[in-house]
C-alpha cells in the first residue's frame, strides 16, 4: 500500500475567453512511505499543477489522488484534518511570511501536528541553521537559508509526504544540490515520502530513488533512477538526457530536440510526444498510448 | 586580440570584488569563465560594459581593440555599449521589456547605433530573427514577450544583442533559466553565430556541461582571481589548479569519476585531439553530437554526495 496514490488525474485549468487547457491529463503515480520520486519534464508540462493538485491547492476535474487511502479534499477556508502532506514551494522569497519572525512561522506547523515539546529553533538546527535565527525575520536570510527556513516549516507539521514543487530552481547554483540533499535526507530520516519537482535532472539523479518523466500532462516513463539514468526507454527520456551537456572537455555540443512542446490546450492527436518523436511511426499518429511503466509504442507491455 | 582585461580590480564599498583578473578574448572564439556564485564573474561582464554598479571603483585596464574601456567618458561607452560590446543576460523574461513589441526592441538601439530608417531597421530586425531561428520572423516582429516561450525569448534577446553587429558579446548565464532541451538549441546557436560571425564571446556560467560543450578556452575563477586558464581540453580534463579539481569532482556526473581516481591518463589521447579541433571544428562538432547513447554510466551517486558541495575546502 502506497502512501500516495495518484490515478488517472486530470486537472484543466479554465480562464474566461480562453480555451480549458488540460494541464494534468492521465498521470498517475505512486509514492511509498520513506521514497524518493523526482518528478522531471521540460517547463509548461503540468509537474507543478499536479503537484498543487496533490495537496488540494487545485481542484481536480477527473481521476482521483489518494492519500493513505483516503481521497484528498480540496483546500478551503475551514480547519483541514490533512497535514499529512506539507509543501515546500518554489520561491522562498514569496512562500514565507515577510512581517513574521521566522520561528513563529515554524511553530505554526508544530501547532498544526500538537507537537508542544519541540521548540522552532531544533528544526533550525535540523535544517543546519543556528538556533537564536529563531527570532529573526525573513529577510535577514539569503534564498538558501529561506528555503530551509520553509522546509523547516514544513517538517515542523510533522508530514509523512513532503513535496518540493522546484524547490530549488529560485536558489544560487551552488546552493541547489545542498538543499536538494537536505530534503532528502530529513524526509527519508523521518519515514516521510517526498515527491521532488524540479526541470534539473542532475540533481533529481542525485537524490531520487524514482524517475517520473512528465511531457504534456502525461507521465511518460517512470523507473528506478539508475535504471532510467543508465537505459533510458521513452524517446522524450533519451532526448532528454542526450540534452545534458557532459564536462569531458570534449567541445560536444548537446543532441537538440527539435521544436518546442506543443500548446496544452490543443495537444496532438495520438502520442503526445509524435511530432517531436525522432522514432515515430503510423500507430503514434493515431492511438494515445495509455500503458506504463513506459507509454510509448515501442515498448508495449505484452 | 579583441578584447584584453588586464589586472582589472573593482572595489565596491571598500570590498575587493576582483583582484586583478586577466582575460584575453579573441574573435570567433568562445571564452568561458567558470566559478562559483560570488566569484566576481558576473562583475567581470559588467566591468566591461561600465554597468557596475554605483559606488564601485576600478583599476587595471579593458581594452577593445587597443582602446581603453574603463576611462572612456559616458558618451563614448555609450556607443561602445551595445554598439560594439552586446551583451545577453540570465533571464530573458526579466531583461526584454514587456510592453514593447520585440521589433520595437530589436530596431531602437539599431536606429540609435547604426542611424538606420525605420524600413531599414525592420528589414534587419527580421533578417536578424531569421538568423536566431524564430519561426515566422515577419509576424514575430509585431509581437510582445509574454507570446514566445523561454527558448524563443532568449533566442529573441541574442537577437538584440547581435543587432548592431557587435565584435564582443558577453553571455551572462544565457542558459541557466531554460530547460535542458532548449538550452541544447541555445548552445547550438551561440556556437554557430560565434563561428559564423566572428563573435568574440565570454561565457559566463557556473556549469561546467555547459562551458564542455562550447568554450574554446575556460578561465576558473576563484574570490576574484582567475586561478586557472587555458584551453577547454585541458583544463577540464587535466586540471592543474586544485580549485578546478575540486569544482569537477562536485559535479553529480559519473564519468569523471574513474578518470579523477583510477587512471587519470586514459584521457590524454582525446583531449590532444580535442585542444588542436578547436575553433574551426564547429561543423565537426554537430555531427558528433549525439552524446545520448554514450551515456552508459550509472547513478554513481554516493561518491557524488561526499564529495559535492564542498569545494573551499579542498582548494585550501
Amino acid at each position: 500500500m502506497s502512501l500516495l496514490t495518484i490515478d488517472d488525474l486530470v486537472v484543466e485549468h479554465r480562464s474566461p475567453g480562453r480555451p480549458v487547457v488540460r494541464a494534468v491529463a492521465g498521470a498517475s503515480l505512486a509514492v511509498a512511505a520513506g521514497e524518493v520520486v523526482g518528478l522531471v519534464g521540460e517547463s509548461g508540462c503540468g509537474k507543478s499543477t499536479l503537484a498543487r493538485a496533490v495537496c488540494g491547492l487545485n481542484p481536480v476535474t477527473g481521476g482521483s489522488v489518494a492519500f493513505d487511502g483516503q481521497p484528498v479534499t480540496p483546500l478551503g477556508l475551514r480547519r483541514r484534518k490533512l497535514t499529512g502532506i506539507q509543501m515546500v514551494f518554489q520561491d522562498p522569497y514569496a512562500s514565507l511570511n515577510p512581517r513574521r519572525r521566522v520561528g513563529d512561522q515554524i511553530a505554526d506547523g508544530l501547532r498544526t501536528a500538537g507537537d508542544t515539546t519541540t521548540a522552532p529553533a531544533d528544526l533550525l538546527e535540523r535544517v543546519g541553521l543556528p538556533r537564536d535565527f529563531a527570532g529573526r525575520h525573513p529577510h535577514e536570510f539569503s534564498g538558501g537559508q529561506r528555503q530551509r527556513i520553509a522546509i523547516a516549516r514544513a517538517l515542523a507539521a510533522r508530514p509523512r509526504l513532503l513535496i518540493g514543487d522546484e524547490p530549488i530552481s529560485a536558489l544560487d547554483a551552488s546552493a541547489q544540490s545542498q538543499v536538494a540533499k537536505l530534503m532528502r535526507d530529513l524526509a527519508v530520516e523521518s519515514g516521510a515520502g517526498l515527491l521532488f519537482i524540479s526541470h534539473d535532472l542532475s540533481v533529481v539523479r542525485l537524490i531520487a530513488d524514482r524517475i517520473a518523466v512528465m511531457y504534456l500532462g502525461r507521465i511518460v516513463e517512470v523507473g528506478r533512477t539508475a535504471e532510467v539514468w543508465a537505459e533510458p526507454r521513452h524517446p522524450y527520456t533519451k532526448a532528454l538526457l542526450g540534452a545534458i551537456p557532459k564536462p569531458d572537455g570534449m567541445g560536444v555540443l548537446p543532441a537538440e530536440l527539435p521544436g518546442d512542446v506543443p500548446d496544452p490546450a490543443n495537444p496532438p492527436a495520438g502520442c503526445r510526444f509524435h511530432p517531436r518523436c525522432p522514432l515515430v511511426m503510423d500507430v503514434c499518429r493515431e492511438k494515445e498510448p495509455d500503458f506504463g511503466p513506459v507509454a510509448c509504442w515501442l515498448h508495449e507491455p505484452k | 586580440m579583441t578584447l584584453d582585461i588586464t589586472d582589472l580590480k573593482v572595489t565596491i564599498g571598500g570590498k575587493e570584488i576582483l583582484r586583478g583578473v586577466d582575460l584575453t578574448l579573441t574573435a570567433g572564439r568562445v571564452h568561458g569563465l567558470a566559478g562559483e556564485s560570488g566569484s566576481g564573474k558576473t562583475m567581470t561582464g559588467l566591468a566591461v560594459l561600465g554597468l557596475l554598479p554605483h559606488g564601485s571603483r576600478t583599476a587595471g585596464s579593458i581594452r577593445l581593440d587597443g582602446r581603453e574601456l574603463l576611462t572612456l567618458p559616458p558618451k563614448e561607452l555609450n556607443k561602445v555599449r551595445g554598439g560594439e560590446v552586446a551583451m545577453v543576460f540570465q533571464d530573458p523574461a526579466t531583461s526584454l521589456h514587456p510592453m514593447l513589441t520585440i521589433g520595437r526592441q530589436l530596431t531602437e538601439h539599431m536606429r540609435h547605433h547604426l542611424g538606420l530608417g525605420r524600413a531599414e531597421a525592420k528589414a534587419r530586425a527580421v533578417e536578424l530573427l531569421g538568423k536566431v531561428r524564430i519561426p515566422g520572423p515577419e509576424e514575430a516582429y509585431g509581437r510582445f514577450p509574454h507570446q514566445f516561450s523561454g527558448g524563443m525569448r532568449q533566442r529573441i534577446a541574442i537577437a538584440v544583442a547581435l543587432a548592431c553587429s557587435p565584435k564582443v558579446l558577453i553571455a551572462d548565464e544565457p542558459t541557466t533559466a531554460l530547460d535542458v532541451t532548449v538550452q541544447a538549441g541555445v548552445l547550438r546557436l551561440l556556437r554557430g553565430l560565434c563561428d559564423e560571425l566572428g563573435l568574440a564571446v565570454l561565457l559566463v556560467t557556473h556549469d561546467l556541461g555547459v562551458m564542455s560543450a562550447v568554450a574554446d578556452e575556460v578561465s576558473v575563477m576563484k574570490d576574484g582571481l582567475v586561478v586557472e586558464s587555458g584551453p577547454r581540453g585541458r583544463v577540464l580534463r587535466e586540471p592543474a589548479h586544485p580549485y578546478t579539481r575540486a569544482l569537477l569532482d562536485s559535479l553529480p556526473d559519473a564519468e569523471l569519476d574513474p578518470a579523477e581516481s583510477g587512471t587519470p591518463k586514459s584521457g590524454t589521447p582525446e583531449s590532444g585531439t580535442a585542444k588542436s579541433g578547436t575553433a574551426k571544428s564547429g561543423t565537426a562538432k554537430s555531427g558528433t553530437a549525439r552524446s545520448g547513447t554514450a551515456r552508459s554510466g550509472t547513478a554513481r551517486s554516493e561518491t557524488a554526495n561526499s564529495g559535492a558541495a564542498e569545494p573551499d575546502a579542498e582548494a585550501r
